[in-house]
């Protein structure tokens, strides 16, 4: 079942009420479906292409641009080692050939269990904590052999599993704007009048 | 312990009396709460927006000489006036995709003080006319998506978002949107493109200037995270109180990530303008010198685009004129540090490999050009590089920065400094900084290199079409 | 043409053959024809704008261009037009600048950076693309400066750097822009030793194009084309930098009409379309500049052959009609000229059958048969139907012949189009509709029956020239494009127009007017076009009628006289018995007529045929004597495209067998028949067109030298004449009835299509297109057979669910395999209800 759920497509119907033109949450639900599965799959594609009256090929085309869509299944944790300069100077190499030696896995696959997935990846903006990395987009810092190997071990025992969400969950809350406080997000085309606030004088000018 | 999601943030930031203007609150280990900013001056410079009028407002800013934190370092107020006369709607689009390598600021300000971010998008809209504000976030910020979500709900029931902010007839919605992972998005038409649900390709200036012709095709504002955050304490205490601080073609403080081999790597707010890198770098309340009490052997100044200082420029003030006469950049303000212990063409390799990572494929000489870079210095530190791919290295690279390349003076190396900016051919600037970041340790350092490569076997040359 | 002159250096080539003052020539073959031809059309473009410009201004006097402004190109000041980009200003100065993703058709994306030359603003020269900075007084332009020649030469060197060296077995080897360019502006020289992008080798993207990624320099042409031009956004880029590529969407191919242009447009051989591919060399192709008649927009193209068979058709752009645009069905369906069932000899029935025969004998039997015709009934009782699919001067010549023997009863047309009255209103032309503030679709589907004038409406549309406003049954191309779409039950349009009287007001409202269902009669669009014109009188018309010649062969001799003798009458005649004889000039009733019956009836009930074809048809199969035709690209002469616009079509081949054009058929039967007149000596095609240009009405300046002069044609100026006043007769459905449409897709069972097998397969098949919520009710799976029936026959035919049907209406495609739902149609009747049971 790779389509958005009932309660998804909900969510989903208010984060296109957000945007002036609709494909512009495109990007927003493709998170939803990753976070409703796991990874993107073709039918999720092929529906946010009905829902944001676009083609499939204009979904994946955009979808395939960024880096953190996955395609096919990937861990429920996946563990990005940053390799840029700053974690690179402090060990970020060693770091990686521990946690391939911990997982018995090459960067870039996962886990026979299904559970982890190890990835290299670029500068988290975390620069000044290096070594760093990613669990499913949370952060670790200055992490030692000894860290990662507790930290996968926490993992795998579900101590963290109030901290860490499975792979696709970005936040664990979302945005809300409530009905009578939302100003709304019409299509430029239907506006012609500036914003209330501005003295009209001061285009006139 | 390891596993706590926010460690205790970095030593550093609150240390010492320098000013602090945008991490005035990170010393709270709930800076992030409503509570927290309520009580402690939070929505008073909304409030003094309002109560001066956009205009007023407006001016301030201007007035401020505030300069964009996110890479360009463009006046704010100056860009808010480049918007066409007349034309609506027009949009603000928060740049939060902070990538660049060494940087580390943007991030902070999101998950440790995400209100007062939010209040500088109000003013911003307020005073500049903007009817709708996006808020878009680096994908790989989880924290801070969830601290900005819980901000942004917890502002629009407090009524600071929203319509009618504060009973007043200004109403604005504040959308918090979620990138994906694509470093070049952080360049601001590519972010549009990206906010429009497209590829995170950057289109051409002219005739794509976001304030002119942005999102949607409509007048956009598009302001980096600190710049934002700087606009509360503009409003609440004048442009005077602002430009008190710092010199005067550098006004106010600047947040700089500064990484590597220091003793205390950590962000710090600095007093922009006059700190210099000797300051910042061996400072007692900054990183207190190299590590183990090494040499220091390189450092880059402005993020990973920058071209390389050595120790020849540390007594450079962190001012941008400046550091463009020595030959790099203040860029983002992030200051990575190398000392004598580094494998420079591995150090490079790194950078190299980012900015060939993360070309977004629309420009021949970046989509090819960096892949070729990387092939070569990847095959110079695997030990399979010949000297005639240090000169390959330069020839490629011709093609992307034609001319003449800033780098930094050398002593040693008897050389004088080539100031910045390059020409270039490509639309943005990730092609270039994948040469800048291989020229100038190249030049700096050709010693090193050249000890990795063995003499080249007789020159291949190949014909470029058959047929 | 000798041979040398002939040959083809450069994928657009065609563009530039005819383009003799292309100011470029003389810079010989290191530069792409293509891109030549563009910019000088682009040129003119910007030509007929100026002109347009200056024709409202008030006072003629000579004051200084505004539109002009002046830049000084590598040291030369030279003109520039305001606005232009330099890349067009210096192309149309000789100055040719290298490019890859530039083209005048498509909006500038600056992606391959070939283009770069200095521009110098004062702010010092700097390094700019020129297709994305337009000119500006003052501007200085380097294009050969060292800067720009090794910037220009460094993005060659990287651009080869992944593209694999496969040119000799590449399709575009010889024609290639990137190959042409990497010896004229390249470095000479690779240094690039990194192993090279892989991928799999070509892999279909649709079933008529092949995309070999390996090749492919990621220019965005396709992509822009499909997206900007086509509005099919099918192909895409995916990935990212290094590993970005063109794809389509998994399973869902590039399933689109115009899929053929970007094989045309890409600079590399990465697209290669399925019927040309390792079909010849570029070298090896000989060309001639013509016009398409695969339907009646009359795209120009150049027909291209080798050892005597047409191998490719590629567009041309001609400003007022087809911007160097194709559809695929007119870029592909030579195949069908080739085809090994053509009629290569006359045949003469015997005992045996039609038996092939010498062309003497043949004749000799024609004129046996007509004679006896005219002995038995006098002229009223011959009947000559066809030419709309010849040349204007195959149907002048028959039209002549008919003249002379008295004939009556003749038609291009039988009951498929629209009465020949509607030439005769204020016509409007392709352009005037493409910028038209106001553009009324009344019936047809452009998308499906002119594809390429679809682009151009789309376009205006899309470009927000013009609103849209469309009066269907059903949901037609244009439909998501409509600013208002208005649904009818069919025969109910002429109400509909009367209710939206307020969106058809205005000033230059053009009215795009065709057949979209052949189950209603004509009368009932004529009404409804009637009551348009009623309440706007000054909207101009442009007939949407179909086949590709059918406006020059009304226009020159085979209108009908009146009603009484028309296509339907004629055919009616004959199924009454009243027809000694029966012509059929390129004409097969059977298939085309909607009323197939009535077809069927005709021929049968006729006493005599004699059938002029190029291929076998259910209606030569009946004939007494058929008559080899040469086909297109067979033959030179011209034709008349829907707007009234006459070109040149050229023969670039012999003809197939012994097949002859039908002139030189009329013209030869002339002679035996001992008439007396012009249509008896003429020598060559070249004195009908000059006949025509003398005696035709409105044809006086299509002289062969304004021919010549100029490849966009010349319009003819129609004689403009009131509409007789048409009633319509349907009245409400009842409601245990679905109402028929009957509508053609590009691709049916006429012989174009069904004869060239690339194409061939790409037909739909017959269905029976019902509302989901219909088929509901009906209670029968989708898929599923059913029966419709009609007053006097029933077909069956599989459901097929489309939300795009109104309910209450049944939409059958035209002449598909797999069901005939022609039995149902009845020419004689306003409308055709249907009852449908499950089968
Ligand atoms: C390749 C590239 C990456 C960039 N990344 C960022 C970024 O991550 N965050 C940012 O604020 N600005 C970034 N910029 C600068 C933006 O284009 C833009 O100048 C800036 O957001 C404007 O905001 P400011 O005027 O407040 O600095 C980048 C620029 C380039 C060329
Ligand atoms: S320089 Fe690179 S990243 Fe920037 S636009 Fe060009 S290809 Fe994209
Ligand atoms: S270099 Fe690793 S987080 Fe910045």
């Amino acid at each position: 079942m790779s389509r958005l759920t009932d309660s998804n497509l909900a969510i989903a119907r208010e984060i296109i009420s957000r945007y002036p033109r609709k494909k512009s949450a495109l990007i927003p639900l493709l998170h939803l479906t990753q976070e409703q599965n796991g990874y993107v799959t073709d039918e999720a594609m092929r529906h946010l292409a009905e829902l944001l009256d676009i083609t499939p090929a204009e979904v994946i085309g955009t979808a395939t641009f960024y880096e953190m869509f996955k395609f096919e299944p990937v861990g429920t944790y996946v563990i990005n080692v940053c390799q840029t300069l700053s974690c690179a100077l402090l060990g970020a190499g060693n770091l990686m050939h521990h946690a391939e030696a911990k997982l018995g896995i090459k960067s870039g696959s996962t886990t026979e269990d299904g559970m982890f997935t190890l990835e290299a990846a670029e500068c988290q903006a975390a620069c000044t904590e290096a070594p760093t990395l990613q669990v499913n987009y949370r952060h670790r810092y200055r992490v030692t052999t000894d860290d990662f190997d507790q930290l996968v071990d926490d993992l795998r025992s579900g101590a963290l599993s109030g901290e860490i969400p499975p792979h696709g969950t970005l936040g664990r809350n979302r945005q809300h704007i409530p009905a009578d406080k939302f100003v709304g997000a019409p299509d430029p085309d239907d506006v012609t009048e500036g914003p209330a606030w501005i003295p009209v004088k001061v285009e006139s000018t | 312990m390891s596993t706590a999601i926010t460690r205790e943030y970095t030593p550093g930031f609150y240390e010492g009396d320098r000013p602090k203007i945008v991490t005035s609150r990170f010393e709270y280990e709930d800076s992030h709460t409503l509570e927290r900013f309520e009580a402690t001056g939070g929505y008073e410079g909304l409030k003094a927006a309002l109560a001066m009028g956009p205009e007023a407002m407006a001016g301030e800013v201007k007035a401020s000489t505030l300069l964009g934190r996110g890479g360009a370092g463009f006046p704010a107020g100056v860009k808010w006036g480049f918007t066409p006369q007349g034309v609506w709607p027009r949009y603000l689009v928060v740049n939060g995709d902070e990538s660049e390598p060494g940087t580390y600021k943007d991030r902070l300000l999101m998950e440790r003080d995400p209100h007062q971010l939010i209040e500088g998008c109000l003013i911003a809209c307020y005073a500049a006319g903007l009817s709708q504000c996006f808020l878009y976030v680096r994908g790989e910020m989880a924290l801070a998506h969830e601290r900005i979500a819980q901000a942004l709900n917890d502002a629009y029931a407090a009524g600071y978002v929203g319509k009618n902010i504060l009973g007043s007839d200004f109403g604005v919605d504040i959308v918090l949107h979620w990138g994906a992972g694509a470093y070049v998005v952080g360049e601001e038409t590519a972010l549009i493109e990206s906010l429009e649900g497209e590829r995170g390709m950057p289109r051409l200036k002219p005739p794509y200037f976001p304030a002119a012709v942005g999102l949607y095709g409509q007048p956009t504002i598009v302001n980096n995270v600190e710049t934002l955050a700087n606009l509360p304490f503009i409003a609440a205490n004048g442009s005077a109180a602002f430009t008190a601080i710092g010199t005067e073609t550098s006004p106010g403080t600047r947040m700089v990530a500064i990484s590597g081999h220091v003793k205390r790597p950590g962000v710090y707010e600095i007093v922009n303008g006059s700190t210099t890198f000797r300051d910042i770098i061996y400072g007692d309340e900054f990183c207190q010198g190299i590590r183990d009490g090494n040499e220091l052997k390189a450092f880059v100044p402005g993020g990973g685009s920058a071209p390389w200082f050595v120790a020849d420029q540390l007594d450079i003030p962190f001012e941008g004129k400046e550091a463009g006469a020595a030959g790099s950049m203040l860029g983002s303000g992030a200051v990575m540090v190398m000392d004598h212990t580094t494998d420079i063409p591995e150090a490079a390799l790194t950078l190299v490999r980012f900015y060939a990572h993360e070309s977004c494929g629309k420009c021949v000489p970046c989509r090819e050009g960096g892949t070729w870079l990387l092939r070569i210095v990847e095959r110079i530190c695997s030990g399979h590089g010949t000297d005639a791919d240090l000169d390959q290295l330069l020839e490629v690279g011709q093609s992307i920065c034609p001319g003449e390349m800033p780098h930094a003076a050398s002593e040693r190396l008897g050389l004088a400094a080539v100031p910045f900016p390059y020409k270039m051919t490509t639309i943005c600037f990730v092609g270039p900084s994948a040469y800048a970041s291989i020229h100038s340790p190249l030049t700096l350092f050709r010693d090193e290199f050249e000890a990795k490569v063995v003499p080249a076997p007789k020159r291949v040359s190949i014909p470029v079409a058959a047929g | 043409m000798s041979e040398e002159e002939d040959t083809v250096p450069s994928t657009d080539e065609p563009t530039e053959a005819v383009q003799e003052d292309a100011p470029q020539q003389e810079q010989g073959k290191d530069v792409p024809a293509e891109e030549i031809a563009e910019e000088v059309d682009a040129a003119e473009d910007t030509d007929s704008v100026e002109t347009d410009v200056q024709g409202d201004a008030v006072d003629p006097g000579p004051v200084v261009d505004p539109n002009v402004v002046m830049v000084t190109l590598n040291g030369r000041e030279v003109e520039a037009r305001a606005g232009e980009l330099v890349i067009a200003a210096a192309q149309r100065h000789d100055t040719y600048i290298p490019h890859f993703c530039y083209h005048p058709r498509m909006k500038s994306v600056g992606m391959c950076r070939q283009c770069l030359v200095e521009v110098d603003t004062g702010r010092g020269m700097q390094l700019q693309p020129s297709c994305m900075i337009t000119v500006s007084p003052e501007m200085k332009i380097e294009t050969e400066s060292p800067t720009a020649k090794r910037a220009q030469e460094g993005m060659i060197e990287l651009l080869l750097a992944n593209h694999p060296l496969d040119c000799p077995v590449c399709d575009k080897g010889g024609e290639c822009p990137l190959q042409d360019q990497a010896f004229s502006h390249g470095p000479g020289e690779s240094r690039y030793i990194e192993e090279k992008r892989h991928y799999e080798k070509p892999i279909p993207i649709s079933d008529l194009v092949l995309l070999d990624r390996e090749r492919c320099i990621l220019c965005d042409r396709c992509t822009r084309f499909a997206d900007e031009v086509a509005g099919d956004k099918l192909i895409h880029f995916t990935q990212r930098g290094n590993e970005t590529q063109v794809m389509t969407f998994p399973d869902e191919p590039f399933a689109s009409y115009f899929s053929g242009n970007t094989v045309q447009i890409c600079p590399v051989g990465a697209l290669t379309a399925e019927p040309y591919r390792f079909k010849a060399r570029p070298w090896d192709l000989a060309q001639e500049e013509s016009t398409c008649t695969s339907c009646s927009v009359g795209c120009r193209v150049v027909v291209q052959s080798s050892r005597d068979e047409i191998l490719r058709y590629q567009g041309v752009d001609s400003d007022p009609v087809n911007h160097g645009w194709l559809c695929d069905k007119g870029r592909f369906d030579f195949e069908a000229v080739n085809s090994e069932l053509r009629i290569s000899d006359p045949m003469v029935r015997t005992e045996a059958g039609l038996t092939p025969t010498k062309w003497s004998a043949a004749l000799d039997a024609a004129t046996r048969l007509i004679r006896e015709s005219l002995e038995a009934g006098g002229p009223d009782s011959i009947g000559l139907l066809g030419g709309a699919r010849g040349t204007n001067e195959d149907a002048f010549a028959w039209a002549q012949l008919a003249d002379a023997l008295g004939i009556t009863h003749r038609d291009a047309q039988f009951g498929d189009g629209l009465p020949a009255s509607i030439l005769g209103l204020d016509r409007a032309t392709i352009d005037d509709a493409a910028n038209a503030s106001t553009i009324v679709v009344l019936g047809v589907d452009v998308k499906e029956e002119l594809p390429v004038l679809y682009l151009r409406l789309r376009d205006a549309v899309v470009e927000k020239r013009s609103k849209l406003v469309e009066f269907a049954s059903i949901d037609t191309g244009l439909t998501r494009y409509a600013t208002q779409s208005i649904r009818h039950q069919p025969g109910l349009q002429t109400e509909a127009i009367r209710d939206a009287a307020d969106l058809l007001a205005g000033e230059n409202v053009v009215v795009v007017v065709g057949r979209g269902n052949l189950a209603e009669s004509a009368d009932e669009t004529m009404s409804a076009l009637a009551a348009l014109l009623a309440i706007n009188p000054d909207a101009k018309v442009l007939p949407a009628l179909r086949r590709g010649n059918v406006v020059g062969a009304l226009s020159v001799g085979m209108a009908p006289a009146d009603d009484a003798h028309d296509g339907l009458a004629t055919l009616r005649a004959a199924a009454d018995g009243k027809l000694e004889l029966l012509i059929l000039l390129g004409a097969d009733p059977i298939n085309d007529c909607p009323d197939s019956d009535l077809a069927r009836r005709a021929i049968a009930g006729a006493r005599r045929v004699i059938s002029i074809d190029t291929h076998p048809s259910e209606s030569t199969k009946l004939a007494d004597v058929v008559l080899a035709a040469a086909a297109y690209g067979e033959k030179s002469g011209t034709t008349t495209n829907l707007e009234g616009r006459v070109s040149t079509v050229s023969d670039k081949v012999t003809t197939t067998g012994t097949a002859r054009p039908d002139w030189m058929i009329a013209a030869e039967l002339a002679i035996m028949l001992d008439i007396e007149g012009d249509i008896a000596d003429v020598a060559s095609v070249g004195d009908i067109t000059a006949a025509i240009a003398a005696e035709v009405p409105g044809f006086a300046g299509v002289t062969p030298a304004a021919l010549a002069a100029d490849r966009n044609g010349v319009l003819v100026t129609a004689p403009t004449a009131p509409l007789p006043d048409a009633t319509h007769h349907a009245g409400q459905r009842n409601s245990y009835d679905h109402r028929l449409v009957v509508g053609r897709k590009l691709y049916d069972r006429a012989i174009g299509t069904a004869m060239s097998h690339s194409i061939a397969k790409l037909a739909p098949g017959a269905g029976a297109h019902l509302h989901p919520l219909d088929i509901d009710v009906l209670g029968v799976a989708v898929g599923a057979d059913v029966r419709l029936i009609g007053a006097k026959a029933s077909a069956i035919l599989p459901v097929v669910s489309n939300p795009g049907v109104a309910r209450g209406v049944v939409w059958a495609p035209f002449n598909q395999a797999g069901g005939s739902i022609e039995d149902l149609i009845d020419a004689s009747a306003a409308v055709t209800d249907v009852k449908i049971e499950v089968a």
